[in-house]
């Protein structure tokens, strides 16, 4: 938690700081300590708009890596239109009462708490009934079910609340006032997902393509079709993290963050789907091996990784969901 | 690595140059000069008033009387004058001519010519392109042989870029076979043997062919070393480049808020046209496009100033951007305003052939994504 206040369990780095430790932790080819939501969306979020008391409990376990969370958003009918989520959550002395049906809730399984969007008031328009809430998965009511997916993985759950008692207490902002809460912290994770987009630790696809495709005699990628592809993606990589440094630099200098996340999170997943096609593509056939003999592990989950990638421009907001909010809050088109 | 965002002095810079570009009348200016047919294609009072301020010295270095300023303040008059279609022949005259004079001229030429250029007393035109050589610098017939104590030169340059009234030319000659044998030359407008004619190109800007028929000119008139053309002029190559590329970034973003507010104005079927997704979605994709495009120039310019490593990596990625960028934005720009677009009446078309000059200009995306995967060893 680099730069999370020391007094959580963080390192209290500047933004620049933590930004040199990130670029020799990547050089050194080693993964960050710790990842995942706790780390990227629900302690920011904590950090904005929980109480002292509410960052005092959550963020230091988070630092120290003691409990995992989960994100309780997506239901079966509020997909791409988030707000029109019904589980329900009905106050009862100091607790509230849940009860409804999350999906694609990551890591689910494995989650010791989980950050959910409820519904606390269903009669007045849609956003303005939402609360954002703090649940303890080792409640009673709470039952998980993995979902398998195209991969063979099985990262996301559905996660049913049958009269799941939550206390009063766990709720983050302001009753009722749970979708300012949640585009916030929606905007961690479009940071954090469009961040994928700069490639960095990966293999590299210039690598990639003069050994599987072979160089002629000037040592040039032997296919003129994916030596330009390679070229395409690397430039827009290029361009990509230099606009996301811009930006930083922008924030440093005291400009406002604004809906900037939403073209990260689009450009970002795009690029990333576009890159996992072009390392297929550099593969050929042996970019279809599932299971056994007759492809190398990097091979093996090269398949896996390209079919996880197909989810990028869904999860966190579809694409299309992300167009616009650039077309509504930047551009300001009418509705 | 700098920061990627404008300083105080820079934001000021910015503001003044599209003051003074608007003040001129903005984008009517250059619809005037174009029915007028005026045979400049420029205001020479406008051109006047940016000595005035300086400019025409902003990228030479103090010493030879310029304001010193780098590609990243250079890149931020060009912004202005795109967005405004100012036709003043800034980039051939100051970035490229001025600039590969102070970079590879003598004492006795930089002190001949840089005061009344900087004055803007008088005006280089860089003869770059003939008809073959399309974006190679080295694909050069123009021939020079050795004449007594100096040079006769012979060949047909084209598409020179403020050609029209130039006060002289600098000119890439092939002085002995091999591909290293280019040789710069500083030539006088009134020398015998060259003529100039103007040239009408869709953007209906200062363009000339320069013919050159046994033009002598003194051993003096060489800029740098025989035969040693190539390197400087591929050095004031970049930094045109990427002063185009701000060009390119003031057309684009002009063209775009243009069509934004089209969008929000024209009403059909009884709403306005900007509340359909088909719209909402491409324009947003511009928008992301134009970022993009933005971050690409503002690191160009910085890398040049900084004399980066991956400078000249950092210019052709910023120039295949911006080009792919400026032909989306303004094709669809006139997509989106439909019929009216199509009209001479209406400015729109405008951006759409001016974007077509810039696009072409010191090599289009093709080129240099060429150039990207070579530099890199793809």
């Amino acid at each position: 938690m680099p730069t999370w206040p020391e007094d959580y369990g963080g390192a209290g780095l500047s933004r620049d700081e933590a930004l040199v430790l990130h670029e020799e932790i990547a050089r050194l080819g080693l993964p960050m300590p710790l990842t995942g939501f706790g780390y990227s969306m629900i302690g920011p979020t904590l950090l904005d708009h929980g109480t002292e008391a509410q960052r005092a409990e959550h963020l230091p376990k988070i630092a120290r890596g003691e409990i995992r969370w989960c994100q309780g958003y997506s239901e079966p009918n509020a997909g791409s239109d988030l707000a029109s989520l019904a589980t329900s959550a009905v106050r009862d002395g100091d607790f509230y009462v849940i009860n409804g049906q999350k999906i694609w809730t990551s890591g689910a399984d494995q989650a010791d708490w989980i950050f959910m969007l409820v519904r606390t008031n269903p009669d007045v328009k849609k956003q303005r009934g939402i609360t954002f809430i703090l649940v303890d998965m080792e409640s009673p009511g709470v039952e998980v079910r993995p979902i398998r997916l195209i991969s063979g993985a099985s990262p996301f759950c559905e996660t049913f609340f049958h009269n799941v008692r939550a206390p009063v207490h766990q709720v983050i902002g302001d009753v009722n006032g749970g979708w300012t809460v949640a585009k916030a912290l929606l905007g961690h994770e479009r940071a954090s997902i469009g961040g994928m987009g700069r490639g960095g630790a990966g293999a590299s696809l210039p690598g990639l393509a003069r050994d599987y495709v072979g160089v002629d005699e000037n040592g040039r990628i032997d296919d003129p079709a994916i030596r330009e592809r390679v070229t395409q993606c690397e430039m827009d990589a290029m361009s990509y993290g230099l606009t996301i440094k811009r930006h930083g630099d922008g924030l440093e200098a005291g400009h406002k963050p604004g809906p900037e996340s939403s073209m990260f999170k689009y450009y970002g997943t795009e690029l990333n789907m576009r890159r996992e096609e072009l390392m297929l593509s550099i593969r050929g056939p042996q970019a279809l091996g599932w299971e056994g003999e007759g492809f190398e592990p990097a091979e093996l989950n090269q398949t896996r990784t390209w079919l996880r990638s197909r989810a990028n421009s869904i999860e966190g907001g579809t694409s299309e969901i992300q167009l616009n909010i650039i077309a509504k809050r930047v551009l300001g088109l009418p509705d | 690595m700098a920061s990627l965002v404008l300083t105080a002095p820079q934001e000021m810079l910015a503001r003044t140059a599209a003051e003074l570009v608007s003040k001129h009348g903005g984008v009517d200016r250059q619809r005037r000069l174009r029915d007028e047919g005026a045979e400049l294609g420029y205001s020479p009072e406008v051109w006047a008033e940016m000595a005035d301020l300086g400019w025409l010295g902003i990228p030479l270095s103090e010493e030879h009387g310029g304001l010193g300023m780098g590609m990243a303040e250079t890149v931020l008059i060009t912004e202005a004058m795109g967005r405004g279609l100012a036709p003043e022949p800034f980039v051939s005259a100051v970035v490229f001519a001025g600039g590969l004079l102070a970079d590879a001229g003598s004492a006795e030429q930089r002190a001949a010519w840089l005061p009344p250029l900087i004055d803007g007393e008088k005006r280089l035109a860089p003869a770059l392109l003939e008809a073959g050589s399309r974006y190679g610098l080295d694909r050069v017939e123009t021939q020079a042989r050795t004449n007594g104590d100096g040079w006769s030169l012979s060949g047909e340059k084209v598409q020179v870029v403020g050609g029209v009234g130039a006060d002289g030319f600098l000119i890439a000659a092939r002085t002995e076979d091999g591909d290293n044998g280019l040789t710069l030359f500083l030539v006088p407008a009134e020398a015998n043997g060259l003529e100039v004619v103007a040239q009408g190109r869709v953007d209906s800007r200062n363009s000339a062919i320069v013919r050159l028929s046994d033009v002598h000119v003194p051993a003096g008139a060489v800029l740098g070393a025989v035969g040693g053309g190539l390197e400087p002029l591929g050095r004031a190559v970049d930094r045109a480049t990427v002063a185009v590329c701000g060009e390119m970034l003031g057309l684009m973003t002009e063209a775009f808020e243009r069509t934004i507010e089209y969008l929000k104005s024209r009403s059909q079927f009884g709403v306005l046209i900007g509340t359909f997704q088909a719209l909402k979605h491409r324009a947003a994709k511009m928008f992301v496009e134009i970022e993009l495009s933005r971050s690409a120039v503002m690191s160009a310019a910085r890398a040049i100033d900084e004399g980066s490593d991956d400078a000249e990596l950092q210019v052709s990625n910023a120039k295949a951007r911006c080009s792919d960028a400026l032909i989306l934005v303004t094709n669809e720009a006139l997509q989106m305003h439909g019929g009216i677009g199509m009209t001479d009446e209406h400015d729109i078309g405008l951006f759409m052939k001016r974007a077509r000059a810039l696009e072409f200009a010191f090599g289009d995306a093709a080129f240099h994504r060429q150039r990207f995967a070579r530099l890199r060893g793809f």
